[in-house]
């Protein structure tokens, strides 16, 4: 079973008791990128802090991601053949937490329980407390490890899951990345593709001026990985990247998606200073506004 | 003097056999395969032997993948490396997330001798008890170390395990049986508890064969598990015998000394002295001239022995 079956598979129609409940939906994904951007703001607008730039600027590649390209099942998170999608920027935990109340994981109202005590929605994602999220995070740098190991399992298993791990392109000042970089290649894990969100900036300013990643293209092609640079923002882009990528065997796959932080949102793009900052009431009523 | 036998040794022929038995069980190691003796399982069963190279933080985050996806990995190098190296990915990738990750580390202590401090892993059992849910074992002689990676096959949750790279004589009686949190009498006795872990163990018996010969009537406490740790065998032992020492191969801050002062000063408050390492890094010599240095041989515990007994009064 490949995650290919599902891409045009109607809601609720399929026979197939494998296929009962797995995730399908013909709703334009503009509209899904939308509303989840409205969730991003309004949640971190409620919870008073949080991360909203790099939640935005990875909008579509989740859209496309959990909407036409990973086999899973809202009803059942741990379906053993499931699509995995690894946060390992945790900070856009509520991008994440947005798809997956969208898709069904849980409550859309949980959303406002963000960095809440009690919540099951910490400030960045425990995977022992919510439902659909495959890894924690927030301390950057872990994900793709984690992501080689569950793709070396499913192979070990002989399971035909694909592996997806988000990275910030901040987080690929970690060493860790380029570790599990080397190892990813040397172990010619090709269930498994890295999407950068290559939003050009981190806390401190831009990227090329805090830590400079370029050439990242090559720097991915050096270690081993088939590499493709998309828009990220494109869905149509996305979607043909993501395609093409669990294509390629013997070698494991990244995409460059070009995205601008803080994406929808005018006065929160390409503005630093929302790495990790709540909008007040009246920016929160703005950015809603321009979300329409 | 009673035969030696090396605890990685033990360490890699038991993941072999656990191999045969379960297909779920997965290695890592970072380029210490020789040392660990990992190299065991690595060439029974190659394809669930992962070699990550010099990258310990990739290991453990690979280890926590393999995990998640119901494979039971040992992650192995050494102690200085794991948690030493790789402490974050440890708390979160296997601790926070609650995953089922085996870390058994070797050449833990002084006692490996002329490499020297920076190999000398002093501080990993501060490390590891700290994090929540962790379980930490330190094995004192071969029959002990099968039996514990046994266990820890079984049990379900992230546990570190430290070895030495000297090999130790039995101090375990071959019908033992290692149960987790349980703490073994290897000796009664009634003036004071001397409670170690590995290395320590059998320079402690010592101490107590020659302390009988004064009068003084020592029980021997081997406390496989620091975490959980036996809480009542502390507080019997402080009952019975109204003083206690502590004796490893470790910080004096955050190992045995700590813990089980902590249970001692909570329920049961009798005088205490540690053998441990005081505020110090090693250095490079023979493991018997490094553990004299540190104060960490047979008669270091005696003088602690008499202390506390002093104390007593």
């Amino acid at each position: 079973m490949t995650s290919s079956e599902f891409d045009n598979s109607p809601s609720g129609t399929s026979a197939d008791n494998a296929k009962a409940g797995v995730f399908a939906s013909n709703e334009d994904l503009e509209e899904v990128a939308r509303r989840l951007r409205r969730h991003i703001v309004t949640m971190i607008g409620k919870a008073g802090s949080g991360h909203p730039g790099g939640s935005l600027s990875a909008v579509e590649i989740a859209t496309a991601l959990f909407w036409k390209i990973m086999s899973h099942k809202p009803s059942d998170p741990q379906w053993k053949t499931r699509d995995r999608f690894i946060l390992s920027k945790g900070h856009a935990a509520p991008l994440l937490y947005s798809v997956l109340a969208e898709c069904g994981y849980f409550p859309v109202s949980e959303l406002n329980t963000l960095r809440k005590i009690d919540s099951r929605l910490q400030g960045h994602a425990d995977r022992t407390a919510t439902p659909g999220v495959e890894m924690s995070s927030g301390s950057l740098g872990q994900g793709l490890s984690f992501a080689v190991g569950v793709a070396l399992a499913g192979r070990l298993n002989v399971q035909d899951y694909r592996v997806y791990a988000l990275l910030g392109d901040g987080e690929c000042n970690e060493g860790q990345i380029w570790e599990a970089a080397m190892a990813a290649a040397h172990f010619k894990i090709d269930n498994l593709t890295a999407i950068v969100d290559n939003n050009g900036l981190q806390i401190c300013g831009l990227n090329c001026d805090v830590m400079n990643l370029e050439p990242l293209n090559e720097k991915w092609v050096a270690f081993g990985w088939h590499v493709a640079d998309v828009d990220g923002h494109d869905i149509n882009q996305l979607l043909d990247a993501l395609k093409k990528a669990r294509e390629v065997k013997g070698q494991p796959a990244v995409i460059i998606a070009h995205t601008v932080k803080g994406k929808g949102v005018s006065f929160m793009e390409n503005n630093v200073d929302f790495h990790g900052k709540a909008p007040s009431a009246e920016q929160l009523e703005t950015a809603l506004k321009e979300l329409v | 003097m009673a035969e030696e036998v090396s605890l990685r040794d033990t360490y890699g022929k038991t993941l072999v056999k656990l191999g045969k038995e379960n297909r779920d069980i997965v290695v890592l190691d970072a380029d210490l395969r020789p040392s660990t003796m990992t190299r065991y399982f690595a060439a029974e069963f190659p394809d669930r032997f992962f070699e990550v190279g010099i990258a310990e933080q990739n290991m453990i985050g690979i280890a926590s993948g393999l995990a998640a996806s119901g494979k039971i990995p040992f992650a192995s190098t050494f102690a200085v490396f794991a948690p030493g190296r790789c402490f974050d990915q440890i708390r979160v990738s296997v601790a926070q997330a609650g995953l089922n990750v085996k870390i058994v580390s070797t050449h833990a202590g002084v006692t490996v001798g002329e490499d020297g401090a920076s190999h000398q892993a002093l501080e990993d059992l501060a490390l590891t008890c700290s994090l929540p849910g962790f379980t930490v074992i330190v094995p004192a002689d071969a029959i002990e170390t099968a039996q514990v990676i046994e266990t820890m096959a079984r049990h379900i949750g992230p546990c570190y395990v430290r070895l030495p790279r000297a090999k130790l004589p039995n101090v375990n009686s071959p019908d033992y049986r290692f149960e987790i949190g349980k703490a073994v009498t290897i000796r009664e006795g009634k003036d004071a508890t001397i409670m170690a872990i590995g290395v320590m163990v059998a320079p402690v018996l010592e101490a107590a064969g020659e302390l009988s010969g004064e009068g003084i009537d020592c029980r021997v406490v081997n406390m496989p598990t620091l975490k959980p740790i036996d809480e009542d065998a502390i507080i019997k032992a402080a009952g019975e015998t109204g003083a206690i020492v502590t004796a490893e191969e470790h910080q004096e801050h955050g190992g045995l000394g700590s813990a089980v002062a902590c249970i001692v000063t909570k329920h049961c408050p009798v005088p205490m002295e540690f053998v441990a390492v005081k505020d110090a890094f090693g250095t490079s010599g023979k493991p018997a001239e490094l553990l004299e240095r540190y104060g960490l041989t047979s008669k270091d515990i005696i003088k602690a022995v008499r202390k506390v007994i002093e104390r007593k009064r």
